[in-house]
């Protein structure tokens, strides 16, 4: 493509480009590798499309009010960085920290110790094999493109063989930029018959900003991957995210989300099971309040035999707020002797609140157990009026009784500090609706 | 001194009247028993006076001291001192009694921790394994285990007047005893009074009533002594047909 402009316009005051696209893409600076990746990608979503409501995956979703134009890729130069005090309160202990601002990577430590082993995390700018490492994400849609063509930069974390990381690996992303568009990348490579933790937290001012993030999660032959993804934004904020992840022989993923902010928060969480044995467990739980959507999609894809996947997703709605779960458990030929689960259960708080709930399979092979359920419904009068026969509040028995909904998630979820916040947090934020509690 | 009254209460369920003019009286280290056959609307009256979702009130009142109590939400009936042993415990998920009895005693102020201390406590006494305490209220456990369970809130909570909906029901030889040896110790030392509803006799050979009231079709049809009880056991229900309600 002609007109690409001098690599010398990486922005140092101009932060903001104007559009998304090719040439924009082309200003942001890095190795030849990561701007020919940028481009090559912004030139595929130029000459694509946005998708719409009426795709499949995307039925029920606000795709439609997205006005990508509205926003402006954000480009967060590497020294305005100094992170957010409150982000350091839910790292706690750790093997590893990364702090990304408005998408891009700006601190970076490392347990020395670890370091010395063959601990990788750093910005796949950095990284010698940083184009593999972005090119491990198979492309969901429009938006992996958008992601891949205005990444500013992408984290990395490689766990190498054999290696036992006993603390999390902690990422904190924070945007603050009114209109901005962030575009974060955080790709994990869990060498063989490795084993270790990665949490990662997404938080915002309250600015009105548009966020794409990609994860991409490789657990090697006989790993072991915990990985936790809390995502608190600011009530403003418009999401599409993608999870993707891939799971190697007798490998485990334990991979889980837990939502409480954005305005629109999306995520596709892709699980693919191409190594024999392995297995897939998938967890969310979500709480929208107030006039937010939470969109869940969500692929088991068994391609190898004997694997397992187990999903359970569980999500209130209160207020005006709703949320959608729509998942498909897809069993491949070769998949013989796989177990596959997915329940997917949702509580409506209040009567102008909604939850869809649209459980799929698809079976190419015999020999296999796969069972889905869904539910949507109001709290149990019974078990509110248990509660309340013992003399508790109506409001108090509804958190009660909500909390312990989420409790079997909760409690699934890798110990650590930013889950020990989570309790009160949910406390916090049903505590704020009980005035929208209903009569006794 | 505390005093339940229950005067002409009428009420039922989606427009049908199931109570049909109700009177009856609890006192504090009263024990009165209510019987009757299935049917009669022994476990509607329970929840008519809790204040049971589904259930619709057509007259009359249930007072606690006085005050009047269908005007109020359930929590707030439980608050002003009364209580349901339930006849079958509701199964809440994810709560814990040691979670629960903590919300319940918070409006009085009560720390979670000295709440803890009296349920570890009650547990002794009513024979609840301590493992039950963390688990979810009500969730896989046995018929007696549930009653044990609801005992040992009513010992917590500390009511002026429990009514216990046929707590009886299912119960093993040593649950009964364990359930009722509990209430009646409540009623005579801190004169709890005590509203039991129960089909058979068997309980109040354990639980000593001192009224005895024959509920039929909606209304008290006989009251008296213990030795109603008894006369029970041995002629059954058949001989309080419709058309002669008692004083």
């Amino acid at each position: 493509m002609a007109g690409r402009p001098a690599p010398a316009a990486r922005a140092t005051k101009d932060l903001f480009l104007t559009t998304f696209t090719p040439d924009a893409a082309a200003t942001l600076g890095g190795p030849d590798w990561f701007r020919a990746r940028r481009l090559a990608a912004a030139e595929r979503f130029s000459a694509g499309s946005l998708p719409d409501a009426t795709e499949e995956i995307w039925r029920y979703s606000r795709i439609s009010e997205l006005d990508l134009d509205a926003y402006r890729p954000a480009l967060g130069a590497p020294d305005e960085a100094a992170p957010p005090g409150s982000l350091t309160e839910v790292t706690g202990e750790r093997a590893a920290l990364v702090v990304v601002h408005n998408g891009r990577p700006t601190r970076i430590e490392v347990d020395p110790a670890l370091a010395a082993k063959g601990l990788v995390v750093a910005d796949a700018g950095d990284l010698p094999d940083g184009d593999d490492m972005l090119g491990l994400t198979p492309v969901a849609d429009a938006f992996t493109e958008l992601n891949t063509a205005f990444l500013p930069g992408a984290t990395v974390v490689r766990i190498p063989r054999g290696m036992v990381v006993e603390q999390p690996i902690v990422i904190v992303h924070h945007l603050d930029g009114d209109g901005i568009a962030s575009f974060a990348r955080t790709v994990v490579v869990a060498g063989e018959n490795s084993d270790a933790t990665v949490i990662e937290h997404q938080s915002s001012s309250d600015v009105v900003a548009f966020s794409d993030p990609v994860v991409e999660l490789d657990v090697g032959d006989a790993a072991r991957l915990r990985y936790l993804n809390v995502q608190d934004l600011g009530p403003r904020v418009f999401q599409v995210g993608y999870q993707s992840s891939r799971v190697g022989r007798d490998a485990t993923l334990q991979s889980s989300v837990v939502a409480l902010g954005g305005d629109y928060a999306r995520v596709r969480t892709d699980s693919r099971i191409d190594g024999k044995g392995g297995t897939s467990y998938l967890t969310a739980v979500y709480f929208a309040d107030g006039s937010r959507m939470h969109d869940f999609r969500t692929i088991q894809d068994h391609i190898a035999p004997k694997t397992t996947s187990d999903l359970l997703f569980k999500g209130a709605v209160s207020d005006t707020a709703r949320s959608v779960y729509s998942g498909l458990i897809r069993i491949g030929k070769e998949a013989r002797g796989t177990n596959a689960f997915q329940t997917n259960r949702n509580l409506v708080l209040s009567e102008g609140a909604g939850a869809e709930s649209v459980p799929n399979l698809e079976i190419e092979t015999n020999d296999v157990i796969c069972s889905h359920a869904s539910a949507v419904g109001p709290i149990d009068d019974e078990q509110r009026y248990y509660l309340e026969s013992r003399g508790i509040p109506p409001e108090v028995a509804e958190r009660l009784i909500v909390l312990g909904f989420f409790g079997e998630v909760l409690d699934r979820l890798p110990a650590s500090d930013a889950v020990t916040g989570l309790r009160a947090a949910l406390v916090r934020r049903l505590a704020e609706r009980a005035s929208g509690a209903g009569p006794a | 001194m505390s005093e339940l009254v229950v005067t002409g209460l009428r009420a039922g369920v989606e427009g049908k009247e199931i109570l049909r003019g109700v009177d009856l009286t609890v006192s504090s280290g009263q024990v009165h028993a209510v019987m009757g056959p299935n049917g009669s609307g022994k476990s509607t009256l329970a929840h008519v006076i809790m204040g049971g979702p589904g259930y619709e009130v057509y007259g009359g009142s249930v007072t606690l001291d006085g005050v009047e109590l269908l005007e109020m939400p359930t929590w707030q009936r439980a608050q002003a001192g009364l209580f349901l042993a339930m006849q079958y415990p509701t199964e809440v998920p994810g709560v814990s009694l040691d979670d629960a009895m903590a919300a319940a005693l918070a409006p009085q102020g009560r720390a979670p921790a000295e709440v803890a201390g009296l349920v570890a406590a009650e547990a002794v006494r009513v024979g609840v394994s301590p493992a039950l305490l963390a688990r979810p209220l009500n969730v896989d456990l046995s018929g007696g285990e549930k009653k044990r369970n609801e005992t040992l809130q009513l010992a917590v909570l500390a009511p002026k007047i429990a009514v216990l909906d046929e707590i009886d029901s299912g119960l093993d030889v040593d649950a009964l005893k364990a359930v009722s040896q509990r209430v009646e110790l409540i009623t005579n030392e801190v004169g709890l009074g005590v509203l039991v509803i129960t089909h058979y006799s068997r309980l109040l050979r354990e639980l000593r009533p001192d009224v005895v009231s024959v509920l039929r079709k909606g209304r008290i049809v006989a009251s008296g002594g213990p030795e109603l009880a008894e006369e029970l056991e041995s002629t059954g229900y058949a001989g309080y047909d419709e058309g002669s309600p008692a004083a």
